[in-house]
């Protein structure tokens, strides 16, 4: 089995942005960048299954600026073979990233696509479902479990009261969710080794896609700020402050 | 210019997001219809009808519809869009898991987790974990949009809508529903509760959290909630966690004991009107955003407090 994990570039988790003045956006000078960490977890999932003997190769595909071979290279570090990166400095909205996908898988015809429940900068949550629709492959989001026999995935979700378990038959989309594994750390014979796998590096023409988009971003803001309040001596102080405030 | 709703239930009963989202399909039109699709949801249609302001409903029903399979929900929404300018769909993770399916098979951009609704093709939504707020104008002849709920006001009762079954469409060939864990609770529900007590890290084990967080919990009549990191340990359900990546929540009272405040944690809960913060450590970044902040070990705050609340008659 051939699996494909679409891995996107992204600001750092642990970085505080910071909107620019003019409110064209967010200021990406200069700051820590990474693998998205839900992408991570899906690089994680398909390297275990072809550990497990589930899968035989492990493609990854970024599209992104030139600095995305990076993350393509801590992918294929962690144990996938090798990428495709589709080289833009635009900024690719969900559904045109799906159809670049949707491009890509035409040619690799993989039997999973495994990736990310979202990306931390967008925060879109869009491109795993759009993927499925444009394949009409089923689709099993927000995986917390994955485990696959005989042309087949059974997925647990995350859903709003719980947990929910699917079947679905492959080809089929799954993205994960923050509790599907624990990422491992890429050891240094592992980086050494990654460095000579293969990445192809594409342009958005390559695949006959638009990507002009549908949405205009007018402006980014600075949303309304919080200000810390007081500190309270005591259980006793703080309830009569909550009585004050009408809230008990 | 109409708008369909899709709503959000269990199949027994409506959720409150559903009439939220109403409030946002009315800032954009005065026609808007609610989509019920589920299994068994006579009551849930019911409930629909009497948002004030909703014109008709509609409803599909079918097991995978019942089980909410995207697939599914997919199938019997498109056949009705092309009488809609615009389809509405709660930010929920039922409704994430289908409104990008829909919008790709209408060939529109996801307009998603909006809070805002500036004009007909105008939206504000947050992105980077809440540290940035977008303004997004849409050129798509048909806009699908997810709604943050806590970012609108409920529409309120007294309609009386006409309700109409619709079909259900062809289902999904490829997916078949194999179980559930749904954690069933007495408890208001996390996303709609008024005051919500959430517990993090700090709490240690899953004994503990049960013995510290839900008795404050029951004493308030809050919902409970947790970090990712208590979640993650196992101390609480996944349907729990606060967050960028679990739930979002603006209730009136929000209590965090022994979490640290990271901006993963406030996205999910900075709009609350009164954030209570009890950490033994006066640096966390937690009090950067809350009212009244609490300096102490939660194992003697917590019961103070719970004894303060009896003496306030609580
Ligand atoms: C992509 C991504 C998405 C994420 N999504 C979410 C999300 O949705 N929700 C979320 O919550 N997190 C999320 N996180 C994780 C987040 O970054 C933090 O790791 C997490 O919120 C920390 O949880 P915590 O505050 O319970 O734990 P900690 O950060 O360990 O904090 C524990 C706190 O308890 C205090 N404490 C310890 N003992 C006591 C005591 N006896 N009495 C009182 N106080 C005590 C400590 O001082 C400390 O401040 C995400 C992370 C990433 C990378
Ligand atoms: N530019 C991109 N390149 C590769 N994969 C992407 C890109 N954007 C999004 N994805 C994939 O889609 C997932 C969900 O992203 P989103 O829908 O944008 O929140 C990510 O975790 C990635 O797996």
């Amino acid at each position: 089995m051939k699996i494909l994990v679409p891995v996107k570039r992204v600001i750092d988790a642990n970085v505080k942005v910071r909107v620019k003045p003019d409110q064209s956006g967010v200021d990406l000078s200069n700051v820590k960048m990474s693998m998205n960490p839900f992408c991570e977890i899906a690089v994680e999932e398909a390297v275990r299954l072809k550990e497990k003997g589930a899968a035989a190769e492990i493609v990854v595909v970024s599209i992104g600026p030139a600095q995305a071979q990076e993350t393509i290279r801590t992918a294929l570090a962690m144990g996938a073979d090798r990428g495709v990166l589709i080289q833009t400095d635009d900024d690719v909205e969900p559904l045109e990233v799906a159809k670049l996908l949707q491009a890509v898988i035409g040619q690799e015809a993989p039997e999973l696509v495994l990736m990310g429940k979202q990306a931390i900068d967008g925060d879109n949550n869009a491109v795993g479902q759009m993927l499925a629709a444009l394949l009409d492959w089923p689709q099993a989001t927000f995986a917390s479990k994955v485990e696959i026999e005989a042309g087949k995935a059974k997925v647990t979700r995350e859903v709003d009261g719980g947990l929910q378990t699917l079947e679905v038959d492959l080809p089929a989309v799954v993205t994960a969710d923050l509790r599907l594994n624990e990422p491992r750390y890429a050891s240094l014979p592992n980086i050494m080794k990654a460095k000579k796998k293969p990445i192809d590096v594409k342009s958005t023409g390559d695949y006959g896609v638009d990507v002009k988009g549908h949405l205009k971003v007018l402006k980014v803001s600075e949303p309304p700020k919080r200000s810390a309040g007081v500190k309270v001596e005591t259980a006793a102080d703080l309830v009569g402050k909550l009585k004050e405030a009408g809230v008990l | 210019m109409a708008v369909l709703v899709i709503a959000d239930h269990d199949n027994a009963s409506l959720k409150d997001s559903t009439e939220k989202t109403v409030t946002a399909a009315k800032a954009l039109s005065a026609d808007v219809d609610v989509l019920v699709a589920g299994q068994g949801v006579d009551a849930v249609a019911a409930e629909a009808a009497k948002i004030a302001g909703v014109r008709k409903v509609l409803v599909a029903e079918s097991d995978a519809l019942g089980k909410q399979i995207a697939e599914a929900v997919t199938a019997a929404a498109l056949p009705l869009a092309a009488g809609y300018d615009a389809i509405l769909i709660p930010a929920t993770a039922g409704g994430k898991n289908v409104a990008p399916r829909i919008a790709a098979k209408l060939d529109v951009a996801l307009i998603s987790d909006i809070v805002e609704v500036v004009s007909a093709d105008t939206f504000v939504r947050p992105i980077y974990a809440g540290n940035a707020l977008e303004t997004v104008q849409s050129s798509d002849a048909k806009k699908v949009v997810t709604v943050r709920a806590t970012a609108f006001k409920a529409a309120g009762q007294g309609g009386s809508a006409t309700i109409e079954k619709v079909d259900a469409g062809a289902g999904a060939a490829k997916t078949r529903f194999v179980s559930d864990e749904i954690v069933k609770s007495d408890r208001p529900e996390l996303a709609a509760a008024k005051i919500v007590v959430s517990g993090g890290r700090a709490l240690g084990s899953a004994d503990e959290f049960q013995k510290v967080i839900e008795p404050l919990a029951d004493k308030l009549g809050a919902a409970v909630g947790a970090s990712r990191a208590a979640v993650d340990a196992g101390y609480a359900p996944n349907d729990y966690q606060v967050g960028q990546t679990g739930k979002v929540v603006a209730p009136q009272l929000y209590v965090a004991v022994g979490i640290s405040g990271a901006i993963q944690h406030l996205a999910g809960m900075k709009d609350s009107k009164v954030i209570v913060a009890i950490n033994k450590d006066a640096d966390a970044p937690i009090f950067q955003v809350a009212d009244y902040g609490l300096v102490q070990d939660y194992k003697t705050a917590v019961p103070e407090l719970m004894d303060a609340l009896a003496a306030a008659g609580k």
